[in-house]
């Protein structure tokens, strides 16, 4: 196994960019996904909770500062919102606004 | 189906990162000459596998060929279930079926047992012996029980008797069974393990909705806990406070009470300290560890499978990704099933990366919120964030975030309602 393991960092060193561990283009779409759990599928909810979906990306990026300085009365994302960077929630809200 | 020509997770693809094919692999590293398509065995479709199994198809376009591996007919939730234990929803209302991963996700779903894993041949044999060929496989088999740590009780006696009910399915009715048909002026004993356990608020959950039905139908009954741990495990106060409001005098909460045997027919247990404690219905939730398809991988403590948190590939075989309550959990990462479907997203997004060439995101991010019900109608919150350290390589609670509701709150309820039916759609599609 160790020896596969061994060639297959090889392969890939010569296929793709130095590190096998880099800035994912899709790092927007894998945050985003954390939000799945309550705000649906792609932010798309099933009902009870706000969908995020199609929301302007302003409107997204505002509401998440709101709860990281406590301006905005919520039961739980005061709590959520201050475990995400600003550079985080600004491609969670690029991504959201981007969905149909 | 994609053309698979254009399919950069093709299995050929694959095989050459693997090193497998070394040498057309230097020069076929922007090749479209494909060869089938990257195959992915996920066995258990509970919250971790479900989501995995999903997610791979979504998020690769539908490319990568999918095949979920699941004994059971139907996915029943164990987030909920202890509503069910108190009688406030039936079971039907926390089963739900697999069928849209089939049908608008196109994974292949197998029912059936894994009895072997072979990681030379790279494929999975069941039960039936038919065995089914994976490039990269995701284990996500939960949880299963220590018998050892209670003597006396076997996997047999527990499913007759003396219920765990720590899986949901047909214990969770049963013992909602037993309570209703106790007598009023009983004892309901819930013995709780040590940590690390599944869902570290659910046997307090379990005891509130449990004392909730008790107050309704039977007031002169109590809730006796006994915990072998030295403290209440999750939201202390909060459910301190829910007790004391709503059941005053109906939950007693012993600490310190580590089994030391248990008899099923006189559904009595005794404790290393000497107690011994005689209940009407005696709940038992025996010690944990990876369920038995992961047992091959279990590298900490003998009981759970580490992981690197990046890939959630296990640190005792390359190209096998574990998944849920079975890994061995980072610094205060919980044993959920909110967590569960986290991970699953994590492997997704990994597996595809590896399974395409590229290099894996190295900066993931998973978070929690568990709902527990402490009346038939209110909940209370816990949430947590982890992002990744890449120095200490594991998620990491981010400062200052998470915490607790203020109080428990019927508003809470119905948003604990609510984050059920999205986690299950996120889960099943």
């Amino acid at each position: 196994m160790k020896t596969t393991i061994a060639v297959a960092a090889i392969v890939t060193s010569l296929c793709t960019p130095s590190s096998p561990y880099a800035a994912d283009p899709q790092l927007g779409r894998n945050l985003a996904a954390t939000c799945a759990n309550c705000h649906g599928t792609d932010g798309r909810s099933v009902g009870g909770i706000d969908s995020l979906a199609g929301q302007p990306k302003d409107t997204l990026v505002r509401k998440m500062t709101e709860f990281r300085n406590g301006s905005r009365p919520t039961t739980i994302m005061h709590q959520i919102a201050k475990g995400y960077t600003e550079q985080q929630i600004d491609l969670i809200a690029a991504y959201f606004a981007a969905r149909q | 189906m994609s053309n698979p020509n254009n399919n950069p997770w093709s299995r050929r693809h694959f095989l050459q990162a693997s090193g497998a094919l070394i040498g057309a692999g230097l020069a076929g590293c922007a090749s479209t000459a494909q060869r089938g398509v990257a195959r992915v065995v996920v066995v258990g479709g509970g919250y971790a596998g479900a989501t995995c199994a999903r997610y791979l198809r979504m998020w690769s376009d539908n490319r990568i060929d999918v095949t979920l591996v699941e004994r059971d007919a139907d996915f029943v939730s164990c987030p909920m279930s202890n509503l069910v234990v108190g009688g406030v929803r039936r079971i039907e209302d926390i089963t739900l079926s697999r069928e849209n991963l089939a049908r608008r996700h196109g994974v292949r779903l197998l029912r059936g047992e894994v009895a072997a894993i072979d990681l030379d041949k790279r494929q999975v044999r069941l039960t039936t012996d038919e065995r089914i060929a994976f490039d990269r496989l995701v284990v996500a088999p939960g949880i299963d029980f220590l018998w050892d740590s209670v003597p006396g009780l076997s996997a047999e006696m527990a499913d007759s008797t003396v219920l765990h009910a720590w899986k949901a399915g047909p214990q969770t009715t049963r013992l909602h069974e037993q309570i209703r048909s106790m007598r009023d002026g009983g004892t309901v004993a819930l013995c709780i393990p040590k940590a690390p356990y599944r869902c570290p608020p659910g046997p307090y959950e379990r005891a509130s909705t449990i004392a909730h039905y008790l107050k309704t139908h039977k007031p002169g009954s109590k809730v006796l806990i006994l915990d072998a741990n030295d403290d209440i495990q999750s939201k202390k106060g909060l459910f301190l406070k829910a007790w004391a409001d709503h059941y005053p005098g109906m939950i007693e909460y012993r600490k310190d009470h580590v089994i030391s045997s248990v008899d099923p027919t006189s559904k009595t247990v005794r404790f290393e300290l000497g107690e011994t404690v005689r209940a009407d219905v005696l709940n038992v939730i025996p010690a944990q560890r990876a369920g038995d398809i992961a047992r091959p991988f279990i590298n900490r403590n003998g009981r759970w499978v580490g992981v690197n948190w990046l890939s959630m590939e296990a640190e005792a075989a390359a190209g096998v990704h574990v998944l849920g309550d079975a890994t061995f959990s980072a610094p205060g990462m919980p044993k959920s099933g909110h967590m569960a479907n986290q991970h699953a997203k994590v492997a997704a997004a990994a597996i595809i990366n590896l399974l395409g060439g590229q290099p894996i995101n190295d900066q993931p991010v998973v978070m929690n919120t568990c709902y527990s019900f402490v009346t038939d109608r209110s909940a209370m919150h816990v949430a947590s964030v982890h992002q990744y350290d890449a120095g200490e390589r594991t998620f990491k609670t981010v400062a200052g975030s998470g915490g607790l509701s203020t109080t428990a709150s019927d508003r809470e309820g119905d948003i604990a309602l609510a984050w059920a039916r999205n986690i299950w759609a996120d889960v099943l599609g």
